[in-house]
């Protein structure tokens, strides 16, 4: 059964306030039936060196993404991975990690290719936790498997691909990369080993919205107002645009996506995870500097 | 002058040639662990680049903020061959990962000479079986790494 949404008034004003929890509403439902924290960092030592008592890890790389293709995992594994930890198909999940969210985000976003319904982001992450002097543990908790259904993923509703971007061209793009990176500039460093691909710049169209644009300084979103000043006033977005968001490799742009959709209210947001290292390195697609 | 081919086939140092034995020798869970104590080992910067980042060179391939920078002692007879390498990182405590990788680095390089830093293989970083346990991607970081400190110590030997 669902954990109840936090009624944090700070939420309220967001389009989706029941994908946020506070760092003061997880303290308070720690350890509650129905509740499975899983932390999900860009590090994958993170977890090990602390992480919130009770949480699991699930680590973007090697539990979400498919070793062999490079592709997510399938309904299978994708079962494997939750069933381990304890996470049923009703489970109330709060994903927490490093860097403003930025893989708890992915992680979240790769759920929702799976349909998993109860999926929350703790707003501020594993920093802000620890900036309030709340308790970690290095203690790995034991869980129960249960079963968890072999669900198909849906990739058809926010994950864009390759050939459905070439055809969204002259629609609203959002690239969430560095400035070195959008201009094409951090490609060329004499000497130093690249980043891997062959070319820089951006999507053609594509407007420059750095990511961690949509947080705070303490790592928490910034409040609606401020959001649609960036992404409504000066980009000039509208809620119903279609809109398709990308970064390198698919996970800056997954907070994109979150701020977006869950926070701000937009119908139609796809995530391009093949992103700058597919397309930099494709053949004959068009590219802008 | 050996090609790339004959170089990615040299031998590791000893030392890390122990390193890469450590981790080859335990499963893929405890290889982790064995990061992590790296991570945990990794020596403080020294007082004299502490507040000075100008002085150091950002790894911008690793995806945390990573700092190195090479020093090498003055040779007894004055022969480059002689000259020892010291390397110095600074990374947070929050990157773990990219620490675990500077503390191989430094345990396994540091007190070397120029040529022995040199003769490193590039693809020493592929021989702890690290892939399996932090994916292959990530380990590009400590590619990076190992470049630019090569790149360092041919650049301050040859000067």
């Amino acid at each position: 059964m669902a954990l109840p949404i936090d009624d944090n008034p700070q939420f309220k004003e967001y389009a989706h306030p029941e994908r946020l929890v506070s760092t003061q509403w997880l303290a308070d439902h720690l350890g509650q039936d129905g509740l499975v924290v899983v932390e999900s960092d860009e590090d994958v030592l993170l977890y090990d060196t602390g992480h919130i008592p009770g949480s699991v890890k699930v680590d973007w790389h090697n539990d979400l993404n498919d070793p062999l293709t490079r592709d997510y995992v399938d309904g299978a594994r994708f079962a494997e991975v939750l069933g381990q930890r304890g996470i049923g198909r009703d489970t109330t999940v709060v994903i927490y990690g490093d860097k403003n969210n930025w893989w708890a985000a992915y992680a979240l976003w790769v759920f929702s290719l799976f349909g998993h319904e109860d999926v929350r982001l703790l707003d501020g992450g594993r920093a802000k936790w620890i900036a309030e002097g709340r308790e970690l543990t290095r203690d790995v908790p034991t869980a129960t498997p249960v079963g968890y259904p072999v669900i198909e993923r849906d990739d058809s509703v926010i994950r864009a691909f390759r050939d459905q971007v070439l055809a969204h061209l002259g629609q609203p793009l959002v690239d969430v990369r560095s400035p070195g990176e959008y201009s094409g500039e951090l490609l060329h460093m004499p000497d130093y080993p690249q980043e891997g691909a062959v070319r820089g710049g951006h999507i053609p169209g594509a407007k420059s919205v750095p990511w961690a644009r949509a947080a705070a300084e303490d790592g928490t979103f910034k409040n609606r107002a401020d959001l649609e000043a960036i992404y409504l006033e000066e980009q000039g977005l509208k809620p119903t645009d279609d809109v398709v968001a990308y970064c390198r490799i698919g996970e800056r742009s997954s907070h994109t996506w979150f701020v977006l959709t869950h926070l701000l209210g937009f119908e139609k947001v796809r995530n391009y995870d093949g992103s700058w290292t597919e397309w930099g390195n494709a053949v004959r697609v068009p590219v802008e500097k | 002058m050996s090609t790339d081919t004959d170089t990615d086939r040299a031998a590791l140092p000893t030392a890390l040639a122990e390193i890469a034995e450590d981790f080859s020798s335990v499963p893929v869970r405890d290889r982790l662990e064995l990061l992590l104590e790296f991570s945990d080992g990794l020596p403080d910067l020294p007082e004299r680049y502490v507040g000075h980042p100008e002085k150091l060179e950002q790894v911008d391939e690793c995806q945390s903020p990573l700092f190195l920078v090479v020093e090498l002692d003055e040779a007894a007879d004055g022969s480059v061959g002689d000259r020892r390498v010291h390397l110095f990182f600074q990374a947070p405590a929050e990157a773990p990962t990219t620490r675990g990788f500077a503390g191989i680095l430094h345990e396994g390089l540091d007190g070397l000479t120029v040529p022995e830093v040199l003769a490193v293989p590039d693809d020493a970083p592929y021989r702890f079986g690290l892939a399996e346990a932090v994916s292959p991607l990530r380990l590009r970081g400590m590619v990076a790494m190992l470049s630019r400190i090569k790149r360092q110590v041919r650049l301050k030997s040859a000067a």
